[in-house]
């Protein structure tokens, strides 16, 4: 039996890398109508074998949970990859801003569920209105260059905590309005429909993801002066400190249906294989067009040499800043991803401990390798928790430990071996360096800025 | 640090310049004042609440005091191998804290397990009891740093120096996945196991209380009101942390093998041109970090009588912060770190919310790091890539 799971495991991974390596391919291809129709068929693939004819499910719900799994890992882990591996700042924060991510979004549809929509209210006008200050206090620091760190990190700290404040008033006075499109639990209203609930949903993944890029700009700003074993350490701090939030959402944060260390139980489970593949496939475009645009050559710069990059006119803070938050924004979506698909969040999950794993899929899969990260996360997942659990949890009741002495070990080896990682710097289909396109028009070869 | 001035000028390269002075000149450095505005602040608060509290209950705010002191200075111990080793590689040396937590348990198995404490006794049935106890303790701790030693230079082999010319963030990530299989490791059931182990002491604690002069308490009594205790295990920290101090401050600013230390950790090709064994000294110098992180381990046991194989992540996170605090590869600004970093989280259990307590420490970093990049004792030092 064991043989025959085994070989079938195998068999699984080697099937996921497959398609993984064919949705690259595909989003990859010239014609745009290839490219839309072979993503429509790529998702219409998994969702068929997800489906139940009568009994018979080719991905039985494990599989499907491990899928889920992975897709979050691989934005989690991408965002990370980002920061650490493109910007070479080595963040530890990364499991901090998932955790984030997966509150916000889990509280925005609780509440909803529940016929309360000020967590929507409430979180979507905070974002809005936190980003709208951002932007104003920019433009005013921009205006006096050379303004302290400090000075600037207290300008936005004011502005938030206006932001916020306002976000509150206004949500709070708008809920009562609301309440009545909600109806009773005998005649739903039109609030509580499948469809608006699908959209909330939505809606609220978006929000925690711009929530947890706006708390990592608050966080980011002072901190990533530090130089990099100091922000690795503040970062890690950042992880315990959220952690030890979440621990205490009900005594210490005004959230009582977060249920603190008990963990928050009753979150709708809304996340189908349509909207994590979606979100999947949106972060991998906008992480690779980031990467391939001058912006993604400026971070790139800043990682290589930062006084040869300022020498170039790049604005190393500035790059460095962006970087994180834009890896921050991804974690938070994937949190809120996680948040739907398991219905459940215990601040257990989000242990500075379990953090480790995205920075060590990171390294596996190569820094500064997009397709590496996404092949490590589908293959850490299904190889470690989905294979190795059942393997060793044969082998007895210590089987978690067993998993946490085999990867340091693996990790050792890894940096003595090949410390570039397993796939070093190859990238496939989709995610490869573009060719630069030469102007037809222009005679003299002018290569696009 | 940061770089921007550094590289700019020469003359002021490394000098420690504070985050409000580093444009003078340009039309934002005149708003300097806003960022200090906001520490004055957040100093005031703080100011207020310990001074508020101070007032209402001096003896209650004396005993955290006294707590305070008890952390800092297990935390001193801890922090100079961090400070040592990070002077020296630039490494932070994560597995530090795990090899705290093995002193520890090192010292549980001896005594436990093999009666190592009343050994004398054994051997020598006429010896008075107390000499007893002080020598079969003595023997526990020693046990424990030699293991401690023993295992920091086996990870600094193994682990360590074969990356010693590989860019720093992998000899992070390979100090992480070190601290990992302590943890982990250890947390199997032939090794520590998992649970939380209630630790049994080589000597009784003795806890005494002052109120008009200074009375031993009875066990199971309570503290009469108004008074303020302390016990033998708080002078013994005091005691110890203060010893390994002078004794490295001798190390290092008396004997050859200081000159050595200080040599590689100024210019490591050169100190190898020079006759110095480098990779001898690196040794030696984990070596030093462990047998004191191994002593601290053993105390910590006593002093706080549980013990699990995570137990060595907190403390060695913040006897880090208090390296940092005080200036890293500086031996008294560890030592002054530790103890500003214990009073910090003493009095923030006490007075704001035990939760925080982790939180203050890290606030604390950033604050201080941003104020004065080099910490309280810290000189010039520019990173080296």
């Amino acid at each position: 039996m064991e043989l025959g799971f085994l070989l079938i495991s195998m068999v699984k991974i080697a099937a996921i890398l497959a398609y993984l390596y064919g949705v690259l391919w595909i989003l990859g291809h010239q014609n745009r109508g290839i490219k839309i129709g072979g993503l429509i068929v790529a998702f219409g693939v998994i969702q068929a074998l997800l489906l139940d004819f009568g009994g018979f499910q080719v991905l039985t719900d494990f599989d499907s949970g491990l899928l889920f799994q992975a897709c979050t890992m691989t934005m989690v882990a991408l965002g990370l990859n980002l920061i650490y591996g493109f910007n070479g700042q080595f963040s530890l924060a990364q499991w901090g801003f998932y955790g984030i991510g997966a509150y916000t979004a889990a509280d925005i549809t609780y509440r909803w569920g529940l016929g309360d929509a000020r967590g929507l209210l409430i979180a979507g006008l905070g974002v809005i209105l936190g980003g709208l200050m951002i932007l104003a206090v920019r433009r005013l620091v921009r205006r006096y260059k050379g303004m302290p760190v400090l000075s600037q990190f207290t300008l936005y700290l004011i502005g938030s905590v206006m932001a916020g404040a306002v976000a509150v008033f206004i949500g709070n006075a708008l809920n009562p309005g609301l309440a009545p499109l909600f109806g009773v639990s005998d005649a739903p209203g039109i609030l509580a429909s499948p469809v608006v609930m699908q959209i909330v949903f939505f809606l609220a993944v978006l929000i925690a993801g711009a929530f947890a890029a706006e708390v990592s700009f608050l966080f980011g700003l002072p901190v990533l002066t530090l130089g990099s074993d100091y922000f690795g350490i503040a970062t890690l701090g950042f992880s315990i400190v959220i952690q030890t939030l979440m621990v205490n959402t009900d005594t210490l944060l005004p959230f009582p249906e977060m249920k603190g260390g008990r963990g928050m139980i009753g979150i709708p489970k809304l996340t189908t294989w349509f909207w994590a593949f979606l979100f999947l496939i949106a972060v991998i475009i906008i992480m690779r067009n980031l990467i391939y645009s001058s912006t993604g050559r400026a971070i790139m710069s800043v990682r290589e040499d930062e006084t040869a990059a300022k020498a170039m006119g790049i604005d190393v803070a500035f790059y460095k800043l962006f970087a994180f938050v834009v890896g921050s924004l991804f974690a938070g979506i994937g949190g809120g991803v996680y948040a739907h698909y398991i219905g459940f969040l215990s601040p257990g999950t989000f242990d500075f401990l379990v953090g480790f794993n995205p920075l060590i899929i990171v390294v596996f899969g190569g820094l500064g390798s997009m397709t590496g990260t996404i092949a490590a996360s589908f293959g850490w997942i299904f190889f470690l928790e989905g294979l190795l659990r059942v393997l060793l949890g044969q082998m007895g009741t210590e089987a978690p430990t067993w998993r946490y002495v085999l990867y340091p070990i693996a990790l050792l080896l890894l940096m003595l071996l090949r410390p570039q990682g397993l796939l070093g710097n190859v990238e496939w289909g989709f995610l490869k360096r573009p060719a630069i396109k030469l102007r037809d028009a222009a005679p003299t070869a002018s290569v696009s800025k | 640090m940061q770089q921007t001035s550094s590289s700019v000028n020469p003359s002021l390269a490394g000098r420690a310049i504070p985050a409000w002075g580093r444009h003078r000149g340009r039309p934002g450095a005149r708003l300097a004042w806003i960022g200090q505005g906001f520490l004055l602040l957040l100093a005031a608060a703080v100011a207020y609440v310990l001074v508020t509290n101070f007032i209402k209950d001096p003896l209650l705010f004396a005993q955290f005091v006294l707590s305070g002191l008890q952390l800092g200075f297990v935390y001193a111990m801890i922090a100079l191998g961090y400070t040592m080793v990070y002077g020296i590689v630039r490494l932070i040396n994560f597995a530090h804290g795990d090899v705290f937590m093995v002193g520890a348990f090192v010292s549980f198995y001896a005594v436990t397990r093999f009666q190592l404490h009343v050994w004398p006794a054994a051997v020598f049935p006429g010896l008075s009891s107390g000499l007893v106890v002080v020598i079969g303790s003595l023997t526990v701790v020693l046990l424990s740093m030699v293991v401690c030693t023993a295992l920091a230079i086996t990870i600094e082999r193994v682990a360590y120096k074969p990356l010693r010319d590989a860019p720093r963030i992998a000899a992070l990530i390979t100090a992480i996945g070190v601290s990992f299989f302590l943890e982990f490791f250890g947390a199997l059931y032939f090794v520590f196991s998992p649970r939380f182990i209630p630790y049994q002491r080589p000597f009784e604690v003795v806890t005494w209380y002052i109120k008009n002069g200074i009375h031993p308490m009875q066990a199971g009594q309570a503290p009469p009101e108004g008074s303020l205790t302390f016990s033998n295990i708080f002078l013994i920290i005091v005691a110890a942390s203060v010893l390994v101090q002078i004794l490295l401050q001798f190390l290092v600013r008396r004997t050859k093998m200081g000159k050595a230390m200080r040599a590689t950790s100024f210019d490591k090709p050169t100190a190898r041109l020079m006759g110095i064994n480098v990779d001898g000294i690196i040794s030696f110098t984990f070596a030093v970090g462990a047998a004191f992180a191994g002593l601290g381990g053993v105390l910590y046991a006593i002093a706080y009588s549980s013990i699990w194989t995570q137990l060595g992540i907190l403390p060695g996170l913040k006897a880090f912060v208090a390296a940092v605090l005080g200036g890293i590869g500086s031996i008294p600004g560890a030592f002054v770190g530790a103890l500003i970093m214990g009073q910090a989280e003493a009095l923030t259990m006490g007075y704001i919310s035990t939760p925080m307590r982790d939180a203050v420490a890290f606030t604390i970093l950033i604050v201080v790091l941003l104020v004065r990049p080099t910490g309280i004792f810290g000189e010039a030092a520019g990173e080296k890539a």
